[in-house]
């Protein structure tokens, strides 16, 4: 015996019950897709192709480009601090205690003269000042007004080898409690580098550089995002690749999935 | 035997168009689910070159009742309490998340800026280049002139046509052959108003592009004001698709659908 056919209404009810949960079913596997993805490496590894393309298109364009610059009365009443606000240890403690009197930049790698400073002794370079806005990569923006040194002109003072490729960029504070390979460290090329806006500032907003915001060195590197303006700089290395420092891309931010090109 | 049989089965929808049609569904989805992935760093919204309070327009957080919380959503001044969804919401596991948008509405679930911005701009690339395709086409088959732009005529007829639409009366026979006005002015005004305004916003928010040339961001009102429109026209975009999914299911969902994979379509009696 066959079974009776369902009255219509029936049937049209089931239909929308059985595409309702295909919808549903569908949304959800591909949520869980999305998440599979994200976890398998060579699948990642195809998403960060983009970044290639995204560096190479703006590389070609903006190789020149200037950050936006701003008048003073666009100055934030205060310029937000991010990561970092008090880099742990003795050793830093003891610098900011002696109002960084024994504080040292190295410049070194792949430079025909390696060489050390004192804060003084930068202070003394000829400075640019520059009022520009700080993008942080989860998306808020802050303007501040930075005073210090070229990196173009460090570097002519070192003498960078033909060779060399990039500037790595050694900071103070250590990220992770307890280990102390985590110190913070950033990577960009020769021509972010020697980029008129790329400078060494121990300056904000006409005060000396806060604790909070990288006392008493920091880099500006004003076409990228905030995590690649490095605070607490120790050490200044021209190299001609980064893959051996850290986890080998090229940051600490970088290491823990970030993209390295932050032009975006 | 159903009428709708004895209707001609036409071929509306050319390959070019459903290829591209499905990579936008694709590309809208991913970016939609990373965007806010990325919005949740830091869920609130400004208007100007910088982010202060006192240019906040809209933010999404917590707040404490005693010893939990309750998530909200600030607009202006005012608070809503958007408990559940938005603030706070329940996790894959069932667990109490304080995030502004929900695990199951990002790309990936977790909370993980790095891998949605992997996400967002692998598919930016390809939703563009897909745009691009798209305009190319529609310009040089005449499609956008045959097609898309009305005419004069149907312009007139703008308000009948909304009538009709609200009370879900819609074109039969020949009449349905061509798309209607209402029709031609949402696809019109997404194509050339609401992506361009997205894209160019986007690039407004690059610390790169905006030195190209600079300043030009601040005819956007400044790259906050840039976030705050790509975000605004993201969900003009959520409400395009919402309507047109609900316009796709109450004129005929199977002869739609079929009609955007096979091209073949029956005009309705």
């Amino acid at each position: 015996m066959t079974k009776p056919a369902k009255p219509l209404f029936e049937q049209r009810r089931e239909r929308r019950k059985l595409l309702c949960a295909a919808v549903v079913a569908a949304a959800g596997g591909s949520l869980a897709g999305c998440d599979a993805v994200s976890n398998d490496e060579r699948a990642v590894n195809v998403l960060r192709s983009a970044e290639t393309l995204t560096r190479s298109v703006q590389r070609t364009l903006g190789r020149r480009a200037m950050a936006q610059e701003f008048p003073a009365s666009q100055i934030a009443p205060k310029f937000r601090p991010n990561g970092t606000t008090m880099p742990p240890g003795a050793a830093y403690a003891a610098m900011l205690a002696d109002g960084f009197a024994s504080w040292r930049l190295q410049v070194d790698g792949l430079v025909d003269r390696p060489l050390v400073f004192r804060l003084a002794e930068l202070r003394a370079m000829p400075s640019r000042t520059q009022i520009t806005r700080h993008d942080c990569v989860e998306g808020w923006s802050c303007i501040g007004q930075w005073k210090g040194v070229r990196l173009s002109h460090v570097l002519q003072l070192a003498r960078p080898k033909p060779q060399a490729r990039y500037v790595v960029f050694h900071c103070l504070d250590q990220m992770d409690e307890g280990d102390d390979r985590s110190l913070y460290y950033e990577s960009v090329d020769l021509d972010d580098a020697n980029h008129e806006q790329t400078i060494l500032a121990w300056e904000l907003n006409g005060q000396p550089l806060p604790v909070e915001n990288g006392a008493p060195l920091r880099a500006r590197i004003e076409r990228q995002l905030g995590y690649k303006q490095p605070k607490y700089l120790r050490r200044i290395e021209v190299a001609e690749r980064f893959a051996d420092q850290g986890r080998g891309r090229g940051g600490y931010w970088e290491d823990q999935g970030y993209n390295w090109w932050a032009g975006i | 035997m159903t009428p709708a049989q004895h209707s001609p089965l036409i071929y509306r929808h050319r390959l070019p168009v459903r290829i591209m049609h499905w990579i936008n569904v694709v590309c809208v989805v991913v970016l939609l689910g990373s965007g806010l992935q990325i919005f949740n760093a830091h869920p609130a919204l400004y208007w100007g070159e910088d982010s202060r309070a006192g240019t906040r327009i809209l933010e999404i957080g917590q707040r404490r009742e005693g010893t939990h919380l309750v998530g909200v959503t600030r607009i202006g001044g005012t608070e809503f309490v958007t408990d559940g969804l938005l603030g706070r919401s329940r996790g894959p596991d069932g667990s109490e998340l304080a995030r502004a948008f929900p695990a199951w509405a990002t790309i990936p679930s977790t909370q993980w800026l790095a891998m949605g911005r992997l996400w967002h701009f692998f598919f930016a690339w390809l939703f563009v280049a897909n745009g691009v395709c798209y305009v190319l086409w529609t310009v040089f088959t005449g499609h956008l002139r045959r097609d898309l732009v009305p005419t004069r005529w149907e312009l007139r007829g703008i308000g009948r046509s909304v009538l009709d639409h609200l009370r879900l009366r819609h074109p039969h026979g020949e009449a349905a052959r061509r798309y209607n006005v209402l029709q031609n002015i949402a696809y019109l005004s997404i194509v050339f108003v609401v992506l361009p305004l997205i894209v160019v916003c986007g690039w407004g928010m690059s610390p790169l592009l905006d030195g190209l040339p600079t300043g030009w961001v601040d005819w956007l009102g400044g790259r906050q004001s840039a976030r705050t429109l790509h975000f605004v026209g993201a969900f003009l975009l959520v409400a395009f698709v919402l309507v047109h999914v609900f316009e796709v299911i109450v004129t005929g969902l199977a002869n739609n659908l079929r009609s955007m994979i096979t091209g073949r379509w029956r005009i309705p009696e």
